[in-house]
């Protein structure tokens, strides 16, 4: 086992050397000038500053030396800067990324909750319409685009019946708590704030949910499958027999054994829940990475694209090992070469 | 699981309902996108009436902000969507599985590399990856479609190895190689037609991901430009208009009925190939 995680360990600066790689090669292929990867175009009349990128990046030496520079400059965290924010972009992701965390952390908890609980009665129900109702369910949360979903509940649940808020962290009028660790749930209450803090966790549900929902339908489709087969274990039987509640057989004896997988999948769900964040904060104006990505796309924004892609990847990459690691950690049987 | 022939076809004589409505809802996309123009009253592109019109007898679905139909818009959209996914999948699958296959049955130095790189663009959350690549190439539909196959054609690959490596194990094959194959031969003949299954049906679900994968690059402005009735697009033109809720109705069901579709044709052949899963 430790052996197993420490060659996952050994494995990950390569992992992450092939992201840096693979982003580079990106730039030189923009629009066929990779000046025009680290220059806007209103810059490009400038010759001085055309001159000051040139020597910052190396663009007048060779690939491999550039690449060089590219990697060198990475490593103290400089990832150029953005043309829309004129900030650089190591500091704008960072500026973002809590964001993202406390939307994505919350949809897990909503996926995980919603999923689980379809899981659960799909397989107890078997091949009865609750099952086939919770199947359906789970199935158009893998299917429906999510920014049209974000769209429509809005439209329902803001505009029309006006019992959810609006796009946004919060109140657009309410005055903001001093940003301390950039999750706006905690700084509420850091700053005291309560009205604040409920008013954020009003403000999550929607996205949360939209978000959610797509994950829901992997986790509720594995639950079931392990769900099914542990119910038909003798084990389940002995509890029935010795009287235990139906309630305390599905929850504590079944669901209990099927716990590692589902753990595994609800961490490997981040992934989803990352490519789904970019298209989620765009339509709630939530200001994280995703939104940040999709207003550097629109804006042919190159340093800031490659930034965010390049964080993405490694967030992702520390999660899936993270998840790996907890599966062989929880589950001894697994010998993983 | 079992290879996909036609025997298998014969052996089980029923499909299951999901698979029904499965292939139903695909059909009908299919006549759409042969059909579009027959089927709409207007011309997709033209203006055709008054601005934002609400759904009525005349524009069952409403009018646009150029004042164009959002029936006949949505209805052509299935001859962008459609197309582009097909062939984004064939190309991953043609793509992954060939390097799959190599790496799997070659292995060596060759083999590793391609796996290496399998890894590398796997490390990414498909999305941000496919936007910084059609970022990179610039916007456009082609670009959106290259963008896409490099972040799919890895999924293949990985399938395809994992299945050749199984495979490859099996009796018939030392058999084969007993006899004196040689080995593009027992590659070909005798392990390849029994790692397809896998394969097809990923494919098949795969097409419902790549149409809300191509949706989302055209919504965030990747993908089609502004005149063509592409479904992301549309629905990015809605948001735009945000109380003028019939704008990108249209498109989100089309996208919502067809990415179902797939999914239940993907799930309901899984469940046929292998019903021990059910």
């Amino acid at each position: 086992m430790t052996r197993y995680i420490l060659r996952r360990l050994i494995a990950m600066p390569f992992l992450v050397l092939g992201i840096v790689t693979l982003a580079f090669l990106l730039t030189t292929v923009t629009k066929g000038d990779p000046l025009a990867a680290i220059v806007s175009d209103r810059q490009m009349n400038d010759p001085e500053a055309v001159a000051a990128a040139k020597a910052r990046w190396g663009l007048d030496r060779s690939l491999p030396e550039r690449y060089v520079i590219y990697v060198r400059n990475l490593l103290t965290g400089d990832m150029g800067t953005s043309f829309i924010t004129r900030r650089p972009v190591a500091q704008d992701v960072l500026f973002r990324l809590p964001a993202t965390m406390e939307l994505v952390i919350a949809a897990m908890l909503v996926g995980s909750t919603i999923g689980i609980a379809l899981g659960v009665l799909a397989a107890y129900f078997r091949n009865t319409p609750t099952d086939h109702l919770a199947r359906f369910f789970a199935l158009i949360g893998s299917s429906v685009p999510v920014f049209w979903l974000g769209l429509a509940l809005l439209y329902v649940f803001s505009v029309k019946l006006g019992i959810l808020p609006g796009p946004g962290r919060l109140d657009p009028r309410a005055a903001l708590p001093p940003r301390i660790t950039g999750f706006m749930t905690i700084d509420t209450l850091l700053a005291g704030n309560v009205k604040l803090f409920i008013d954020a966790v009003w403000h999550l549900i929607l996205p949360a949910f939209v978000l959610g929902w797509a994950v829901a339908g992997t986790i509720s489709r594995l639950v079931r499958a392990n769900m099914l087969e542990v119910l038909d274990r003798e084990f389940i039987l002995t509890a029935r027999s010795k009287g235990a509640g139906e309630f305390r057989v599905v929850i504590r004896h079944a669901l209990r054994n099927t716990l590692v997988p589902t753990l595994t999948v609800i961490g490997y769900s981040f992934a989803y829940l990352l490519t789904g964040a970019v298209l989620t904060e765009t339509i709630f104006s939530w200001p994280g990475m995703g939104s940040y990505a999709v207003d550097a796309a629109r804006g042919l924004d190159f340093p800031a694209i490659i930034g965010v892609t390049i964080v993405g990847g490694i967030v992702f990459l520390v999660t899936n090992l993270l998840t790996d690691v907890a599966y062989v950690i929880a589950n001894p049987r697994v010998r993983l070469g | 699981m079992s290879a996909l022939s036609f025997s298998s076809f014969r052996r089980v004589g029923w499909i299951s309902l999901p698979l029904a409505v499965g292939i139903a809802i695909v059909l009908f996309w299919l006549v759409v996108t042969f059909l579009a123009p027959v089927m709409s009253s207007y011309d997709p592109i033209d203006m055709v009436g008054r601005r934002l019109q609400a759904p009525s007898w005349q524009h069952w679905l409403g009018t646009d902000a150029l004042g164009r139909d959002v029936l006949s818009r949505t209805l052509h959209g299935a001859r962008h969507s459609l197309p582009i996914a097909v062939i984004v999948v064939a190309l991953s699958v043609a793509i992954g599985a060939l390097l799959g296959a190599i790496s799997g049955f070659i292995g060596g130095l060759g083999g590793a590399a391609i796996m290496r790189l399998v890894d590398v663009t796997l490390s990414f959350p498909p999305m941000l990856l496919a936007m910084a690549v059609a970022a990179s190439l610039g916007p456009g539909l082609e670009n959106a479609a290259i963008a896409m196959v490099i972040v799919w054609w890895p999924v293949y690959a990985r399938l395809m190895r994992a299945q050749v490596l199984e495979v490859r194990e099996r009796e018939h094959v030392e058999a084969a190689i007993a006899a004196g194959a040689s080995r593009p031969r027992v590659l070909l003949k005798h392990i390849l037609p029994l790692c397809w299954t896998p394969v097809l049906i990923s494919a098949t679900m795969d097409l419902g991901q790549v149409i809300l994968l191509a949706a989302s690059l055209s919504f965030i402005g990747l993908g089609a430009a502004p005149p063509t009735p592409e479904w992301g697009s549309m629905i990015s033109d809605g948001a735009a208009q945000f109380y003028s809720w019939w704008v990108a109705l249209g498109p989100g069901l089309a996208i919502l009925t067809i990415v179902l579709g797939f999914n239940f044709v993907g799930d309901g052949l899984h469940d046929y190939f292998d019903p021990k899963s059910k």
